[in-house]
């Protein structure tokens, strides 16, 4: 197509993050898309366990042991048995971009019944603009075939940059185990071919199976949470993080974009045992989100550690009587920036850990 | 596929005719507006008679007409050009109202079929909106979706929808600089959700394509906002700018929500951009100044129903705008106008129906 350039491939800028306890089959699948790609796995679950990862990919793995050595005492803000763990490779990346993706996710195909490259979709929402200001009701419109509409402000028409790019699921959705166990036998089969900036001041549920983003500029803000094995909710790891990114993002002034690219989701996972592990979560949601909505953070907050940390100081004020779990929360949430910084302090030369394996 | 019972005696469909025959748009749209009456509004400023086909229920309004309601001296409230349709939404009395442009006609979708406008129209104003938290499947009422997970439950009820926003396949409601920068530019990608545009977040509604409760936020659809050198085609106008924002901080405000996405509707070639662009820049300046307003207005508690609302922000554009440019003096002055208009038509109405 004249006049539209190739999108990049970034391939020694992005590195991608597979957090698992099964196995790394999927990959197969993926490979034409991922195969250029630095993998980090982390293994959740039983460190003795050997995952194996297919040939030919160029990969890193932590599992548990890794993860505690690396850490020290600090290896406590990070989940154990879920998938939130998976947080330990964004802080163990060195590159500019993270793109995340659950082991039971597979490639889609688009309406035409083309392969989706989740991949490169999410590489140009990240490489182009977003908008957060002023809502454009052709969507992006730095798409291809798109632009601003009559009545956008042409001061508002460079945009800001894009720190997220959430993407979707064909087949099994995201529901919650409420609606699963409502509705278990629901797909998604609506192709959306849209990509849109979430207005500024807007919070929305951030899935974590198909997630891109630009480390440099929100990687500290992306941490999943205490999940999983002795903590008492799980299922609400990457909301977590999608309220704190937003937030920080719209007093950064960066944006977030959802929508392509979608991927197929394989697994519905068991709503009995999901309904165990939300179930909290589903109450505390009703405090959690007024707690978001009503966040200001102080202007001399300029960094993303700064915000995060300030983030962690008013969940502890605000949320620690809903429940004693918001303390350790908030606790956790200093422990990863203290930890984040440590592994990787801004001006020097990143440490190398030594789980690097080549092809 | 409508999920929502269409009562055709809740619904006006109201047409401002910029163009005297009409008969190959109500032919094009028949299997879809025959069911329903039609309040077919002529810009005062068309002489001659409109070509109306036989086979439909409508009601025509012209000069005459509109200048027996307002009087006709000099009135704020301008309602020529494609501003003329607003004095339907004016004298209807029905509980929904579809507008569209006389140069549209209906779309296919993505798999060949032709889109019933109204009906998607009514489907997004009869289902609830959620404006106070971003569902990212988009609109949780349509079939085969539903809200996510990480949704909190007590927002899953929803509010009432005031404000339906379609789009157009073809020619886009592009401004006229951006149009002819890229005069090949046509819109084919067919973008399958309505999805509730969030509070607190501004958008330029386009009416070339949209339906609304009347009873909801009838008074908050203003007539206001007329360029100095506005003309006859909608690069040359934004006073559906004006009006959509007016709706939505108003929305926003009595905690109704705005829809945007399906249907689309199939927009004719029509005038040329660089024209355009020549005679009318003046819009494109403006909305420097008329975006952030509308972000930052805040309405009081006070205000409780649109007109309340309407005032307020007339009372606000005079203070913070009318430095500014003359442009909206004539504004706030028309919007306190067309209050008044609102409440002696409605109860005129009232006190005459059956």
């Amino acid at each position: 197509m004249a006049g539209v350039s190739p999108t990049p491939l970034l391939k020694d800028e992005l590195d991608i993050v597979i957090p698992t306890i099964r196995n790394l089959d999927f990959l197969e699948m993926w490979r034409p898309f991922f195969q250029p790609y630095h993998l980090i796995i982390v293994q959740d679950g039983d460190p003795s366990k050997t995952i194996k990862v297919p040939e030919g990919f160029d990969y890193e793995l932590y599992n548990r042991n890794d993860i505690n050595r690396i850490l020290g005492p600090k290896a406590s803000c990070i989940s154990f048995k879920d998938s939130a763990c998976r947080c330990f490779g964004y802080m163990v990346s060195k590159k500019k971009y993270i793109y995340t993706i659950d082991d039971d996710c597979f490639v889609a195909k688009d309406p035409s019944g083309k392969d989706i490259n989740a991949l490169e979709q999410h590489i140009k929402n990240i490489l182009s603009p977003a908008t957060p200001y002023f809502f454009n009701t052709l969507y992006d419109p730095y798409r291809d075939g798109a632009d601003f509409v009559r009545g956008y402000p042409f001061s508002l028409r460079e945009g800001v940059p894009t720190a997220v790019s959430h993407g979707l699921w064909l087949n099994i959705p995201d529901y919650d185990a409420p609606t699963q166990l409502v509705k278990p036998r629901e797909r998604n089969t609506r192709y959306v071919d849209a990509v849109m900036t979430i207005p500024k001041g807007t919070l929305f549920p951030m899935c974590g199976m198909n997630l891109a983003f630009n480390r440099e500029l929100i990687g500290p803000a992306m941490y999943f949470g205490l999940m999983g094995d002795g903590q008492p909710i799980g299922r609400y790891d990457d909301m977590w993080a999608g309220w704190c990114t937003k937030v920080i993002c719209d007093h950064l002034g960066l944006g977030i974009k959802t929508g392509l690219p979608y991927i197929w989701h394989s697994k519905a996972s068991n709503p009995f045992v999901n309904l165990k592990k939300e179930y909290k979560g589903i109450y505390w949601q009703e405090e959690i989100i007024p707690f978001f909505q009503a966040v200001s953070l102080p202007k001399e907050c300029t960094t993303v550690q700064q915000c995060y940390t300030e983030l962690a100081k008013q969940v502890k004020a605000k949320l620690a009587n809903v429940d004693p779990y918001f303390t350790k929360l908030a606790d956790a949430m200093v422990t990863w920036i203290e930890a984040w910084d440590e592994l990787n302090p801004s001006g020097e030369a990143p440490a190398k850990t030594s789980n690097v394996k080549a092809k | 596929m409508a999920q929502v019972n269409i009562r055709d005696d809740e619904v006006d469909i109201v047409i401002g005719a910029l163009h005297l025959d009409l008969t190959s748009f109500m032919e094009d749209w028949r299997a879809v507006f025959s069911r329903f009456h039609l309040i077919i509004v002529q810009d005062p400023d068309l002489k001659g008679d409109l070509k109306i086909p036989g086979g439909f229920s409508f009601d025509v309004y012209m000069k005459s007409d509109i200048e027996s309601v307002v009087g006709s001296s000099s009135s704020s409230v301008v309602f020529s050009g494609y501003s003329c349709r607003y004095f339907g939404y004016l004298v209807s009395h029905k509980k929904y109202i579809i507008s569209i442009d006389d140069d549209c006609i209906p779309a296919k979708d993505d798999k060949g079929e032709l889109i019933d406008a109204v009906a998607q129209h009514i489907t997004n104003l009869m289902t609830p909106a959620t404006p106070f938290f971003f569902n990212t499947l988009y609109d949780p009422f349509r079939k085969g979706t539903d809200f996510v997970r990480g949704y909190p439950f007590s927002l899953r009820s929803g509010v009432q929808c005031g404000l339906s926003c379609g789009l157009w396949l073809n020619l886009a409601d592009y401004d006229a600089p951006t149009q002819a920068l890229k005069p090949g530019q046509r819109n084919s990608r067919f973008v399958d959700a309505v999805l509730t545009v969030p509070a607190r977040a501004m958008l330029p509604v386009s009416g070339i394509n949209i339906g609304f409760d009347r009873e909801l936020v009838g008074p908050a659809m203003v007539p206001a906002f007329r360029l100095a050198k506005e003309g006859k085609f909608r690069w040359e106008t934004v006073e559906d700018i004006w009006s959509g924002m007016c709706v939505k901080v108003i929305c926003d405000h009595l905690g109704y929500g705005v829809k945007s996405g399906l249907p689309y509707v199939w927009r004719n070639e029509r005038g040329n951009a660089v024209e355009s662009l020549k005679k009318e820049w003046e819009g494109v300046k403006l909305m420097e100044e008329v975006v952030p307003f509308f972000q930052s207005m805040r309405l009081s508690q006070g205000a409780v129903t649109a007109e309340d609302c309407v005032i307020e922000m007339a009372a606000a554009v005079k203070e913070r705008l009318e430095p500014l440019d003359p442009v909206f003096a004539r504004a706030s002055e028309a919007m306190v106008e067309w209050v008044k208009l609102w409440k002696v038509v409605t109860s005129r109405l009232s006190n005459s129906a059956a």
